[in-house]
């Protein structure tokens, strides 16, 4: 390790590995710094991810490939089914990961574009020369160390404190989080399907998921909307739901995390300072899913770092160039599920219901989120005046 | 009053830390650190997954 890098990258996760890859790319000296010892453990999703997103970032690899999906599920509370295709489905389905390779081989590919990994390095503040950011204190395997960048990008996930320390609020609100629990179940029919239930008995202002992982073996979770939730809810919930779905089911890992469904936040820039994924909140609030969003971020912040550092400005208004891309593709797709996720968190099981049964057998093997939005549209046009602006 | 957090229980999932008001809590690797900066709003305690966090009288 260095004592100065052109950009230093807190957290290895998909954002984090993702620009470090990028800037490295292109040319830039980067370190890539983890607080934890291992790249991508303990895990903290459910895995699904949509296919083409990933083939944007990293040649896909059967290593980290568990099981591939033909499309998703949704079960009304009553249990109506709605079936809609991979192709359609939104970014939660393709490939189920298997993320503690995936994280590695993302890292991986960062060292192989030309950046410095160093693990076991928390981030603990960060360095300032008047208002400008010009590095971080780091504590480096137990010993106190500084280390000084051009640019600090924070990439350190929902429990992110980078981004407090710039001076930005990222402190998420009950109502803006999914507080989960998931469980690996072994021993259980899992076909190849990713599937949804939704139900305020089921899953207070969320839902559980049942995410295969190959023969007999499933991500089988459950992610309860902060607000609605209380000491252990989630654990409780999905043992029951496991007990009821799976009764013969063996669980061989337990995963517990929370995701962002803020939708965009006020900022994510500061002179010599950018914030990038969930610790950016730019995670889907409708879904919960990260991942992709994370990586195309990371390009953007990547590439923004790249040709600020070549223009020696690397002032809050030159990086506002990230900014403007991020919400210009993300930003707005967040927005939009945001909408989504503040209606159906309103709902009673009965409407869910009554909604289920509108489009039911409307929509098989041809929609995506929004279509099954606009056929509930067309169904209920008074009830769902709300999603009006998302349908044009 | 203040919280404790049940490092037997805890799954260190960053939850807590990341709707804590006032940046008390802290996960570092597989457990939290909470320091005084801590209001009582027991939003930590209601948000963790696993329920390992509790509040104690003093
Ligand atoms: C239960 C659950 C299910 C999910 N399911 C899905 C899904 O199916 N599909 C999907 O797309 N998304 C899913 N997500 C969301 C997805 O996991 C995240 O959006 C994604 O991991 C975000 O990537 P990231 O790189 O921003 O953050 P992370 O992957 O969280 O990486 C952040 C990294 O920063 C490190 N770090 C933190 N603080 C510091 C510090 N101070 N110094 C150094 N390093 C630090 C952390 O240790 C961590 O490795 C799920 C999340 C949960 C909790
Ligand atoms: S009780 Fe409130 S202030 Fe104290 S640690 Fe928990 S969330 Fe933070
Ligand atoms: S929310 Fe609960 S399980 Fe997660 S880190 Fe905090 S105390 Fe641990």
């Amino acid at each position: 390790m260095k004592d100065k890098y052109d950009v230093i990258v807190v957290g290895a996760g998909p954002a984090g590995s993702s620009v470090a890859t990028t800037a490295s790319k292109a040319g830039l000296d980067v370190l890539l710094i983890e607080k934890r010892q291992e790249i991508g453990d303990p895990v903290r999703c459910a895995e699904g991810v949509d296919k083409e997103g990933i083939k944007r970032h990293i040649k896909p690899d059967p290593r980290w490939i568990a099981a591939e999906v033909k499309g998703s599920r949704i079960f009304a509370p009553d249990g109506t089914k709605l079936q809609i295709s991979e192709k359609m489905s939104g970014a939660e389905v393709g490939y189920v990961l298997e993320r503690k390779i995936f994280d590695r081989a993302l890292a991986e590919q960062a060292v192989s574009s030309g950046a410095e990994v160093i693990v076991k390095t928390s981030a603990t503040g960060l360095i300032r020369k008047n208002k400008q950011i010009t590095g971080i204190h780091a504590r480096s395997i137990g010993e106190s160390v500084d280390i000084k960048a051009k640019i600090v990008v924070g990439a350190d996930g929902v429990e992110s404190k980078v981004g407090r320390f710039a001076g930005i609020n990222t402190t998420l609100a009950p109502k803006d989080i999914e507080t989960c629990a998931q469980f690996l179940v072994s021993g259980i029919e899992a076909d190849e399907y990713c599937q949804f239930y939704l139900g305020n008995n089921i899953a207070p202002g969320g839902y559980a998921w049942v995410f295969p992982k190959g023969k007999g073996i499933a991500n089988v979770g459950i992610g309860v909307l902060g607000s609605l939730s209380n000491n252990g809810m989630p654990v409780k919930l999905l043992s029951n739901f496991v007990k009821h779905h799976f009764p013969t089911g063996k669980i061989i890992e337990m995963v517990l995390g929370a995701v962002p469904a803020s939708g965009p936040i006020e900022k994510t820039i500061a002179d010599g300072f950018m914030l990038v994924g969930d610790s950016a909140r730019q995670s889907d609030p409708l879904t919960g899913g990260g991942i992709l969003n994370a990586l195309d971020a990371g390009v953007m912040a990547g590439t923004v770092a790249a040709s600020c550092i070549e223009k020696d400005d690397v002032s809050e208004k030159a990086l506002m160039e990230y900014e403007r891309q991020w919400r210009e593709t993300i930003g707005k797709k967040i927005s939009k599920t945001l909408v989504v996720k503040e209606k159906l968190i309103t709902f009673t099981d009965k409407q869910f219901n009554i909604f289920a049964h509108s489009i039911e057998g409307k929509c098989d093997n041809t929609m995506g989120v929004f279509d099954i939005v606009r056929a509930l549209f067309r169904a209920n046009p008074k009830l769902l005046w709300e999603f009006r602006n998302l349908i044009k | 009053m203040t919280v404790t957090v049940n490092r037997y229980k805890c799954g260190y999932c960053g939850a807590c830390v990341s709707v804590c008001p006032m940046a008390a809590l802290e996960l570092v690797e597989t457990w939290i650190e909470i320091n005084d900066a801590c209001n009582d709003c027991n939003t930590c305690v209601n948000i963790c997954p696993i329920g390992a966090i509790e509040s104690v009288k003093e």
